[in-house]
């Protein structure tokens, strides 16, 4: 394999994977779970924890 | 024993920030102070030729780069990792390793730079005895912080601790492969022993340099500055992230592209036509993930707008963000060769590289020192938080003044230097177009005395505050509500 065949290869495989980040990152089974993760930084001292107003 | 947070490194770094941020912004100063008046240091006799401008100038860059921009990140990364992995620092000995180590090589900089001991690269400067040093402690650095990440006891890895790891991996890569060296002591010759001379030649060197000198711009100024975002605009605003799963989409765009955009640096150069074209496309595409960020951390306001007029912190962190959009469009647009054949070479790259550097890098810094160091001395918050708010005027206002001077300077020049008359010759000299930048290196001066001032504003601050808290070198870990 010439590096012209291998480097179009590696192009496409990273198009691919950063579609599938994609779709995992908004796909609906997640929703909640990324939710939650962007809450980590409130979740460690309760007097900083401030509801959204 | 009750579980812990270690501060005592975040503590140490974030004031060494601040020391280092006035240190590396007041050679600055001096270097724009030495474009209007030349023989400014030439008075000082014997001493002259340590302060002359091809010396200091590498000074400046790697003291606010790697001395004030590298301090603030250790402190924010490890204050971050711990919090939001809510466990200790994997070791406390390593922390202090990597604490004294790093100083240790700022020290060593800035007395070799000035000696003219350099090996000629870009914000690579240092010679290789020092980066066999910064290897080992960058090494360490990552040990520390990717062992914390292992031993966390949350679940989830929060995104900022994720912009953290890419920033430390790539930098660790960038650094070896950038800075392969033969020592010239192998060549025999022992009177030199610390002069060293690239293992890339020609084209492959100057490459190898702008992929290592771009993705420093990216992963060092960027993506880890980022990570500091994530953790202190949603702190600062009372509300988490607008959107998390933007962050990670802007995570991956990010990591994927930037690495492309070196060639940008090397338009119309002996590089290949296709690799400046692909950097110059690189670049482009990189607006998308930088405005993805940018949304991001500003909507994380939405809702609560009206804390930007009282909260001089938060105004900061915005600020920041806003130039960073502005930046990150205005590199791109650089980038496009037709753009770049004007503005290559002028006044014009500094004063984008300072609207990123100092709007960006340091206006986010600050902010997060302001939220971080009250807590790191046992205080709700800064002596004064008047004093924030000035200090945010006269830095807000010290940037605009110096990227307008070089947007207009270099325009300029580009115009000057690319004008012909009807017989093919050149309109003017390059001693006019030198002429020409007068008024504008002044203003420049003025902003950037500004952003130094508001920097000796902060100082006092910060000293006021030490002075009226108790150093605070482990933090109590609050029980967790369930991970």
């Amino acid at each position: 394999m010439d590096a012209g065949v291998f480097g179009s290869l590696v192009t496409v495989i990273f198009f691919l994977l950063f579609i599938a980040i994609v779709w995992w990152a908004y796909r609906k089974g997640n929703k909640q779970k990324f939710e939650d993760a962007a809450n980590l930084p409130f979740r460690e001292d309760p007097e900083d924890a401030r509801k959204p107003d | 024993m009750e579980a812990t947070y270690n501060y005592k490194v975040v503590r140490q770094f974030a004031i060494m920030t601040v020391v280092w941020g006035i240190v590396g912004m007041l050679v600055g100063v001096i270097l724009s102070a030495q474009l209007i008046w030349p023989a400014l240091t030439e008075a000082l006799g014997p001493l002259a030729p340590y302060l002359s401008y091809g010396r200091i100038r590498p000074l400046h860059t790697n003291a606010v780069i790697f001395a004030f921009g590298g301090c603030a990140l250790f402190a924010t990364s490890l204050y971050i990792v711990q919090r939001t992995c809510q466990t200790r620092l994997l070791s406390d000995g390593l922390a202090s390793f990597v604490f004294w180590g790093w100083q240790l090589v700022i020290l060593l900089a800035a007395v070799s730079l000035p000696l003219g001991v350099t090996s000629g690269k870009e914000y690579a400067e240092l010679e290789w005895p020092i980066d066999l040093l910064i290897a080992v402690v960058w090494v360490a650095y990552a040990i520390l912080f990717l062992g914390t990440v292992v031993i966390r006891k949350t679940q989830h890895i929060y995104v900022a601790n994720w912009f953290f790891g890419a920033f430390i991996i790539t930098i660790a890569v960038l650094h070896i492969v950038n800075s392969a060296q033969l020592p010239w002591i192998l060549g025999g010759d022992a009177t030199s022993w610390w002069k060293s001379y690239s293992a890339y030649a020609g084209v492959h060197d100057a490459m190898v340099q702008w992929w290592y000198g771009h993705n420093a711009v990216g992963f060092f100024l960027t993506t880890a500055f980022l990570g500091m975002m994530y953790y202190f605009v949603p702190k600062q605003a009372g509300r988490p992230i607008f959107s998390y799963r933007l962050s990670i989409v802007h995570f991956w765009s990010l990591n994927f592209i930037y690495m492309w955009a070196g060639p940008h640096h090397l338009l119309y150069t002996a590089l290949p036509d296709w690799t400046q074209s692909l950097g110059m496309v690189f670049s482009l595409m990189l607006i998308a993930p930088s405005w993805g960020g940018m949304m991001n951390g500003i909507m994380t306001l939405s809702g609560a707008w009206h804390k930007l007029r009282t909260d001089p912190i938060l105004k900061f962190l915005i600020t920041a963000l806003s130039f960073y959009g502005m930046s990150t469009f205005e590199g791109p647009m650089m980038s496009v060769k037709t753009v770049n054949a004007l503005s290559h070479y002028t006044e014009w790259t500094i004063g984008h590289v300072h609207s990123g550097a100092l709007g960006w890098v340091a206006m986010i810094s600050i902010g997060s020192l302001y939220y971080l160091i009250p807590r790191l001395f046992g205080r709700e918050e800064m002596w004064s938080t008047r004093l924030i708010n000035v200090h945010f005027w006269w830095s807000t206002i010290g940037v605009v003044l110096y990227i307008a001077a070089l947007w207009i300077a270099g325009v300029a020049q580009g115009l000057m230097w690319r004008a012909t008359n009807a017989d093919g010759t050149l309109t003017y000299s390059f001693a006019q177009s030198v002429n020409a930048m007068y008024p504008f290196y002044t203003i420049r001066l003025i902003g950037g005395t500004m952003f130094f001032a508001g920097m000796l504003l902060m100082a006092y601050n910060v000293w006021k505050t030490v002075a009226a808290g108790k150093a605070v070198n482990d933090a109590r870990i609050p029980q967790a509500v369930a991970a």
